[in-house]
């Protein structure tokens, strides 16, 4: 197959970037993605040109690092799929696809397509410990769990923190994003005590990141590889309305600083 | 530090401010276009209904209270607004417009529009400086004659046109304000929210219907079409 890739190339943190057109041809409709763009940095090393930067780990689609935007779609067009999971065969002999970087002012490009999604960290950060009994094993089922939140908790656990949910935003909102994170916790005994601390400390690290308010699009759910569902979100801010009203440390706590660029 | 000035410093806090005042102007609107229908019955019914509400002793509570509303509900979505675009300083050159519909893509500028709508409707209705008068301007009890100024006003079809489009615009508001309403406060539940998409275009139907219906029956003659 042969495809026009219009790839973002930016060559720093602070620098301008442009857009680049290749040309890459004879790709097995096997490859996926990122393979595909292998082979077109094997030819540009070859060249003496220096390869298209772009994020990548575990290429099995669980640890978020494949971040970039193709075609205008978080991750590619096919739904609950990381782009190392998106194969060649997708799309249509001879397209033509655009290949850009998270675009958020708390995701700042470092090279060609990618970015530091830190931002991301500092809000799992914010959220603090979860106080454990440490000592010889409890035994099995000391404290129970109800089967609906369990499953409820694991369904918000399949957050792999890749930012699709920011950069499907219109507004560059990580609220899906941290209601995941909020939400694996808020539904289980584990935590309970740090409940009201921690929905307080990473929602307001999430403003403080620089990211945009939710304006109810959700766009974001429909980017997610892992289908997070939109009811995640009400959550979050049902967690956070609760706890910012009725909690003694939404006075207590310090508020965090604005994040540094 | 304060609770509720901490609150509604966070993203989502500014957003229950939103919410909360655009529900309870949801709330005016409806009893508005409820009010606005007693036009059905009669100049004498809605001349009096008007007369009720000029001579009422909480009047200028009750606008006072309106316009805390309206400056909370529109300052604080300016501010959000402008957060949001500056959270994107570098746009995509494609982007899939994924998730939201057209009438939540609008919000700012359905917003901005109506606000130039209520604008024009003070000046025309209000303070009456814009469109049609009648003579005399007190119908036979003493009252003004607001049948008679809403017949004269939405006879002009270019102020009908702009009433009946502001509607088109309210109604779009609402569609996306009412489900995110229900989101921002926290209430998503599988086993209701078929319930809310419904609610949301059914009651915006309902208070922009109900308004549009007043200039296009007037249009049409059927509201004042013996005078």
């Amino acid at each position: 197959m042969n495809f026009t890739l219009h790839i973002w190339r930016q060559p720093g943190r602070n620098e301008t970037g442009a857009f680049e057109t290749h040309a890459v041809t004879g790709i097995s409709p096997d490859l996926s993605f990122l393979e595909m763009l292998d082979v077109l940095n094997e030819e540009l090393v070859g060249r003496g040109e220096a390869p298209i930067a772009f994020d990548h780990d575990c290429r099995e689609g669980i640890c978020g690092s494949c971040a970039m935007v193709i075609n205008g779609d978080p991750h590619g067009p096919l739904p609950g799929t990381t782009t190392c999971q998106l194969y060649m065969r997708h799309f249509d002999d001879g397209a033509e696809i655009t290949v850009e970087p998270w675009r958020a002012r708390a995701f700042p490009v470092l090279r060609d397509l990618i970015v530091d999604r830190g931002a991301l960290d500092a809000i799992v950060q914010a959220g603090g410990y979860v106080s454990v009994n440490s000592g010889a094993a409890p035994d099995a089922h000391t404290v129970t769990v109800a089967k609906q939140a369990a499953d409820a908790a694991f369904e918000a656990a399949a957050c792999i923190g890749c930012g699709a949910c920011v950069a499907a935003c219109p507004n560059g909102s990580a609220m899906l994003f941290t209601a995941a994170k909020v939400v694996q916790y808020a539904l289980l005994p584990q935590g309970a005590p740090e409940r009201s601390r921690r929905v307080i400390g990473m929602v307001e690290t999430m403003d403080a990141a620089g990211f945009g308010n939710c304006s109810n699009h959700y766009a974001c759910v429909e980017a997610c590889p892992k289908e997070i569902p939109l009811y995640t979100i009400a959550r979050l801010n049902r967690e956070f309305l609760g706890a910012a009203l009725g909690s003694r440390e939404f006075i207590e706590l310090e508020r965090p600083h604005a994040h540094e660029e | 530090m304060n609770r509720m000035l901490r609150l509604f410093r966070t993203s989502i806090g500014s957003k229950l401010l939103v919410a909360a005042t655009g529900a309870a102007l949801i709330g005016f609107l409806f009893v508005h276009a409820a009010g606005n229908l007693l036009v059905l019955k009669g100049a004498d019914a809605l001349n009096g209904y008007a007369d009720w509400l000029q001579g009422h002793p909480l009047l200028w509570g009750f606008r006072a209270g309106l316009l805390l509303l309206f400056a909370v509900h529109i300052g604080v979505s300016i501010r959000l607004a402008h957060e949001n675009r500056a959270a994107r300083p570098h746009r995509y050159r494609r982007i899939a417009r994924l998730g939201s519909r057209l009438p939540g893509r609008l919000m700012p500028v359905s917003g901005g529009l109506l606000l130039a709508f209520l604008v024009f409707h003070l000046l025309h209705l209000t303070v009456r400086t814009v469109g049609p008068m009648v003579e005399p301007l007190h119908d036979g009890s003493g009252r003004v004659d607001v049948y008679g100024l809403l017949v004269a006003g939405f006879s002009e079809p270019w102020i009908a046109a702009v009433y009946v489009a502001a509607m088109v615009l309210l109604g779009l508001h609402l569609v996306h304000a009412i489900e995110a309403l229900f989101q921002t406060l926290g209430f998503n539940h599988d086993s209701y929210q078929p319930l809310i998409r419904v609610l949301g275009p059914a009651l915006a139907l309902l208070i922009a219907g109900g308004f549009a219906s007043i200039p296009l029956l007037v249009l049409v003659g059927v509201i004042g079409g013996g005078s």
